[in-house]
């Protein structure tokens, strides 16, 4: 689960990370208010979206008066940002957060990660901060320093010590980066983070390490334990379709193709789309209904698939072992009936009585496609898909 | 033989009394697993199936000398499970549990680490099927029918796509010296290539079919085990071609992060060790019986 920049920060400053004074507006003028309340004459006002490539993207703006800052936040609220990040349909702007400008010298990069290699939490840092880390790995990967936390004892200090020498931290600023670092850490190992970043860290005119940017990513399966952390959850941000699967127990991932897809298990939906497109059609999304294909979960997923406009034609591809097929197939057939699709409907069934379950198909009355393996079944719904397209493009032209 | 798991393994169901667990383990007993106790705090003394129900893992071994765990406790609790199955003395585990915290992993797996080499419990899973050899026992929540007993070994992170190669391959007549189940979690018990080693040293098993998918390295590990160090032929199928960079596809370790973690530089990379790597996910049943045919003239 992804936060706001001002919420990481808020969280970092908790754990002893130094970061700028700011304020968080939800209207230009409380943005301009809240400038005058922080005071000083140099603000960066910056676009809360969850999101990298701000920015690039005129999410972040240097201002220099209260004037200013209202326009600049005129022109963000409300608005959808598009990073590089983001596609191209952009994250909405409803929050902007309000900094004192600091002067500053050097830049760090500074990420903590879960490392699948050395399955521990891994630190990556780098003296060539401001850049992204790819972009860093790419042009100054000798600059990169990586350091793994053996999990019994956490980060040691000689560690940390040994980072900040490593990226020719001013001796006299050591132990700051040390505590700096553990704050890190601490923040991570106790809210199960997935990912920590600051980027830059940076060593100010007057002699101090402060974070301008900071990103953090949670455990979806740790928030259980992190009610707090639960309710930084942020819906704008997220796709309405997935945040709607999400709230009701279905793992689906829109994507921008004309074949929807409900499959169980997630390895064979990743399956399905890759045999889609070998079939020469575009998956219209990811969707894992689950080990229990309940007919109620069956119509569920009919109507999630469905309410992306650009479907057109949809393949059920469910593999039964201890459900039965025919038990499936009675829930497809219940789902189209309660509730009729107008595209056509490819069903690919395998495992346990698999001729039951073709037969009540066959049987149902409906106009379902049939299939025996998922390359067939991939086949018959793009030839379905394209057949479908024609006789709509003719049906205009007689219009 | 078979790896893990077979018909003297001596079973201990962690979380028995649970409604999942239940039914999974009715299922087991039916297939003839040597299901001997079931572990939940504050149930000692009751029975499940006939299953005796025991307070602690301690006492589940030295009431029933069970050796192997499954466990079907939930998120929160299941990392202390694994790690009560590790300090009981139980030789195998599987986990099927589905959304451990991953830091709870890394603590499980760095605290099994604590046991010497000779007595240290070997994990698979979290968020996985189980583990078949057939005909002699299944642990875990796969439907046994579709297994033939054989000589091929599976290994895959996904359940669905495992069961796929099973019932493709049964329906070409070959059957399976064990399938385990790896899991779908970024950080779990054994990868690829711990498993691949396993199979290597297994004399009934001759060929081994191995599923993977993006994210994470564990199929770039295998293949440079397989390149430099397996005998034995390995087909690979890798799921997740057409997914998108940066998006978590259902299971929470299918993420493309890193570079050579997307499903075609994994194919490059198994197919360069000397990999025959499925095309697609309907011709796994074909490719490995067209590789035995070849091995066979």
């Amino acid at each position: 689960m992804d936060i706001h920049e001002y919420q990481a920060k808020e969280i970092l400053a908790k754990f002893g990370v130094a970061v700028p004074a700011g304020a968080l507006a939800y209207s230009p003028e409380q943005a301009a208010y809240r400038a005058r309340e922080l005071g000083g004459n140099r603000w960066i006002v910056k676009a809360q979206v969850h999101a990298g490539g701000r920015g690039k993207a005129g999410g972040v703006k240097l201002c220099n008066s209260e004037h200013e800052i209202q326009d600049a936040t005129n022109g963000m609220f409300g608005r959808k940002l598009v990073t590089h990040q983001t596609g191209p349909e952009g994250k909405g702007i409803y929050r902007v957060y309000v900094e004192s400008a600091v002067d500053f010298g050097r830049e760090i990069y500074l990420g903590f990660v879960l490392d699948r290699t050395s399955q521990r939490v891994m630190i990556v840092a780098s003296s060539e901060g401001g850049m992204e880390i790819e972009e860093i790995s790419e042009k100054r990967p000798e600059s990169i320093v990586r350091s793994t936390v053996e999990p019994a004892v956490g980060l040691q200090e000689f560690q940390a010590r040994e980072i900040a020498y490593a990226l020719g931290i001013p001796a006299a600023l050591t132990q700051q980066m040390v505590r700096t670092l553990q704050g890190c850490y601490r923040a991570f190992r106790d809210l199960d983070a997935t990912m920590v970043e600051i980027n830059p860290l940076v060593i100010t005119a007057d002699n101090r390490i402060l974070a301008l940017d900071a990103k953090m990513t949670f455990d979806g399966n740790a928030l259980f334990r992190h009610p707090q952390i639960a309710e930084l959850r942020d819906k704008s941000q997220e796709d309405p379709r997935e945040s709607r699967a999400a709230d009701r127990g279905l793992a689906y991932i829109g994507l921008s193709g004309n074949i929807g897809c409900i499959v169980n298990g997630a390895g064979l939906a990743m399956a399905t789309m890759d045999t889609i497109k070998l079939a020469g059609g575009e998956p219209a999304n990811f969707l894992d209904i689950g080990g229990g294909a309940t007919p109620e979960r069956v119509a569920k997923a009919f109507r999630l698939v469905m309410s992306d406009k650009n479907v057109q034609a949809v393949l059920v591809n469910i593999f039964a072992g201890i459900n039965r097929c025919d038990w499936v197939a009675e829930g497809v057939v219940q789902a189209l009936k309660a509730e009729p699709v107008d595209v056509p409907v490819i069903v690919r069934l395998s495992g346990t009585n698999v001729e039951e379950g073709q037969k009540i198909l066959a049987q149902s009355g409906l106009p379902i496609i049939r299939a025996n393996t998922l390359m067939e079944a991939a086949e018959r719904a793009v030839t379905a898909w394209q057949n479908d397209r024609k006789q709509n493009a003719k049906m205009r032209a007689v219009q | 033989m078979s790896i893990f798991l077979d018909r003297a393994s001596r079973v201990v169901v962690q979380g028995i009394t649970g409604r999942m667990a239940q039914f999974h383990t009715k299922d087991m007993l039916e297939y003839g697993t040597n299901v001997v106790a079931g572990v939940v705090p504050g149930k000692g003394g009751e029975t499940v199936f006939g299953v005796p129900v025991f307070n602690t893992m301690k006492e589940a071994v030295a009431a029933t000398g069970c050796d192997t765990s499954l466990v079907f406790v939930p998120p929160p609790f299941a990392a202390d499970s694994i790690m009560e199955a590790a300090d009981s003395g139980i030789r195998y585990c599987v986990c099927i549990t589905d959304g451990i915290p991953a830091q709870d992993m890394i603590r499980v797996k760095r605290y099994m680490m604590r046991y010497p080499r000779e007595r240290r419990m070997v994990l698979t899973g979290p968020n996985c099927a189980g583990t078949i050899s057939p005909g002699k026992a299944l642990l875990g929540i796969m439907p046994g029918h579709i297994y033939l007993a054989g000589n091929v070994g599976i290994v895959s992170r996904s359940g669905t796509l495992g069961y796929e190669a099973a019932q493709q391959l049964k329906d070409r007549g070959i059957g399976v010296s064990t399938s385990v189940g790896i899991g779908g979690d970024p950080i779990n018990g054994s990868s690829f290539r711990d498993i691949l080693e396993r199979f290597e040293a297994d004399p009934d098993t001759h060929i081994v079919c191995m599923i993977g998918e993006i994210g994470g390295p564990q199929e770039a590990e295998a293949a440079e085990y397989i390149q430099n160090h397996m005998t034995k032929p390995v087909i690979a199928y890798i799921a997740g071609l057409t997914a998108p960079k940066g998006r978590t596809m259902g299971h929470a370790g299918a993420i493309i992060s890193a570079f050579g973690e997307s499903a075609s530089e994994k194919v490059e990379i198994l197919t360069a060790a000397g990999v025959t790597v499925a095309e697609n996910p309907s011709v796994i049943g074909e490719t490995v019986a067209r590789v035995m045919a070849k091995r066979a003239a």
